[in-house]
């Protein structure tokens, strides 16, 4: 059997006297999608920011394909291919699609001191990328990010990911300020993503979200795994009951119920 | 592709950087035709605003480029005396050939530029202080190394006729030739910010200078070299003043500031980066001489150039800000966007 494409083993992340992460230990696999769920303040964004090299873990282990890893930067993390698309995707609001899609790796024309961005080229190559992934409403590679809708940025972060050869996509809460077609059609490509063989990792806090695309699930609480499950293996009630911090839900209700009963009457 | 020809539509040309400096230039010009008469639009009356726009607009581009790249070089007030000093003392003064002046004058400017530039790079303390620091360092110094070296504040220098032809010229009995070096600034960057894959790096710094980072973007590197770039410009326009006038004053560039950042404002460009054009710098930097000259062709007291500007400034961000919403909402026409 393969080695999992990414895998972390007893990580550990504190920030001087501050415990973020407690021994997180997961993998995930080409063409497979973990879900990384868990409530504000669990640790999600830190743990994500470790595997795409912006810190470096206190202690633990991070290995691609088998072989142990130290991302450097970013820019090391990204070389090994990991992209990672952040919340608000596009984060250039003020270049058009073509210049933003290929910052950093301009396509040129011409030779020597004359080389020239190719606006055209970048454009077509932007545009086709996008399209490929469903969004047919993109068709001009001029106009600028800022001006597209949530999930139109999150679709070109994704395409952009993809096009240079991602082989692990991180997605930061792709579908938190999205409404419900547009979240559905972020969803959808993310199982296109999975389609191609590239190992997703896909951070929500909506339970509904994660059951569409999941194929595997990491509950975080205070920065320690709660629950590492495949699909299938739990309903949606006890998901939910997990992140709550493993108090039930239905107790947390009735709770709040009486509360209100005491307090609401005149 | 369809984007050549969208290109041409007025929709398009609206949704560019300068269009708001455009119409600016536009109303400015008809403004003071009516009240500046035939004089303001004569061949004298170009030259007078054309002269100015030049020295201000060889400073502007690259501060505009610096702005777009998220930073700010307010040094260039004291490095535009210190320029002409430089050239004056050295080759005025010491009698050393001009050419060695110039090189000093210049390589002046790219070492203030250097340790601006690694200032902010290391200490990420905000370059509007950084420069601030070093305007007044330049400032001292100049004067300081001034008085000691010559015993005076004002230095005369004698410039050869090449010098003259080269940088001090009146092209017709009437045009500086730095309008010349000005249209050669303007051409060199904006081939670099338009068409250079550099230019992409640099919107994306002023966009978001982490994520450049991240995408593989030498920032550090960049922004080093746009300072250098905007102090080399500014030593640049002091000592062709220098060699214009025949010689040089320890305190003659503090306007400049204010001046320039005006014009690139005016022409477009995005205070906080990311956003902007040459062409707009351009128009900009016209628009401000116009006013900055026009007035004195007109029959209203020259004070009242300070409050037309102001105002201008004014518009212009407002009208800047609104095209630019209009540029980040615009999606394609309806029929075409169905699906
Ligand atoms: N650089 C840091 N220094 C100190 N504490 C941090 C730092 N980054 C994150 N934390 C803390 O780690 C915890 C987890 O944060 P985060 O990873 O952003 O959670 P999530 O993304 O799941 O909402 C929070 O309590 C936060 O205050
Ligand atoms: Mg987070």
């Amino acid at each position: 059997m393969n080695p999992p494409l990414l895998k972390l083993t007893n990580v550990n992340k504190s920030f001087g006297p501050i415990d973020v992460l407690y021994d997180i230990s997961l993998e995930v696999k080409a063409g497979e999608v973990l879900c990384l769920l868990g409530d504000n303040g669990a640790g999600k964004s830190t743990l994500i920011r470790i595997m795409s090299g912006v810190h470096t873990p206190t202690s633990g282990t991070i290995e691609m394909n088998g072989k142990v890893v130290a991302f450097k930067s970013p820019r090391d993390a990204s070389e090994h291919g990991i992209a990672t698309v952040h919340q608000f995707g596009g984060t250039f609001p003020l270049m058009s699609i073509g210049r933003s899609f290929f910052v950093g790796a301009e396509p040129t024309k011409g030779w020597g001191p004359f080389k020239r961005f190719d606006r055209v080229r970048a454009n077509d190559i932007a545009v086709k990328a996008v399209q490929g992934l469903g969004i047919t409403r993109i068709d001009d590679g001029d106009r600028l990010v800022g001006g597209l809708s949530g999930g139109e940025r999150q679709a070109l972060a994704i395409a952009r990911a993809v096009h240079f050869g991602a082989s692990v996509l991180i997605l930061d809460e792709p579908t938190a300020a999205l409404g419900v077609k547009e979240a559905a059609h972020v969803l959808r490509i993310v199982l296109q993503a999975r389609r191609k063989g590239i190992a997703v990792i896909f951070i929500t806090h909506n339970v509904v979200h994660a059951l569409t695309v999941g194929d595997h699930f990491a509950v975080l609480i205070r920065g320690a795994k709660a629950a590492d499950f495949k699909k299938g293996e739990k309903s949606r009630e006890e998901i939910t009951d997990l992140m709550a911090g493993g108090e039930h839900m239905a107790e947390l209700e009735a709770e709040i119920e009486s509360y209100m009963a005491v307090h609401d009457a005149p | 592709m369809n984007n050549q020809t969208q290109r041409l539509s007025l929709g398009s040309l609206l949704r560019r950087p300068e269009a708001g400096s455009f119409l600016g230039l536009v109303a400015v010009f008809i403004f003071f035709s009516i009240f500046g008469g035939s004089d303001f639009a004569s061949l004298t009356g170009a030259a007078s605003w054309l002269n100015v726009a030049a020295s201000i607009g060889i400073v502007a581009i690259p501060i505009g480029l610096l702005m777009i790249a998220g930073q700010l070089d307010i040094s260039i007030g004291s490095l535009i005396p210190a320029g002409s000093m430089t050239l004056a003392i050295v080759s005025g003064h010491y009698h050393a050939p001009i050419l060695v002046g110039i090189a000093a004058a210049l390589a002046l400017g790219a070492v203030v530029g250097l340790l601006n530039g690694l200032i902010v790079v290391r200490t990420a303390v905000p370059s509007f202080i950084v420069t601030l620091g070093t305007l007044f360092a330049v400032a001292g110094l100049t004067l300081g190394l001034s008085v000691l070296l010559t015993g005076t504040t004002s230095v005369a220098i004698k410039p050869g006729p090449e010098a003259k032809w080269m940088l001090g010229q009146f092209i017709g009995g009437l045009y500086q030739v730095t309008i010349l070096w000005w249209i050669a600034a303007a051409l060199l960057f904006g081939f670099i910010l338009h068409y250079s894959p550099y230019g992409n790096w640099i919107f994306a710094m002023g966009g978001d200078q982490v994520s450049a980072r991240n995408a593989g973007i030498p920032t550090e590197r960049m922004t080093i070299l746009l300072f250098m770039s905007s102090g080399v410009s500014a030593t640049f326009v002091g000592l062709s003043q220098a060699i214009l006038y025949s010689s040089a004053q320890v305190s003659a560039g503090q306007s400049y500031i204010f001046n320039a950042i005006i014009s690139v404002v005016v022409g477009g460009v995005l205070l906080s980066g990311g956003y902007g054009s040459v062409f707009g710098i351009v128009l900009g930097t016209l628009t401000f001489a116009i006013v900055n000259q026009g007035i004195y062709y007109t029959p209203f007291d020259a004070n009242w150039a300070s409050l037309i500007i102001g105002i201008l400034l004014l518009l212009a961000v407002v009208l800047n800000n609104t095209f630019r919403k209009v540029a980040l909402t615009h999606a394609p026409a309806k029929g075409k966007a169905k699906k």
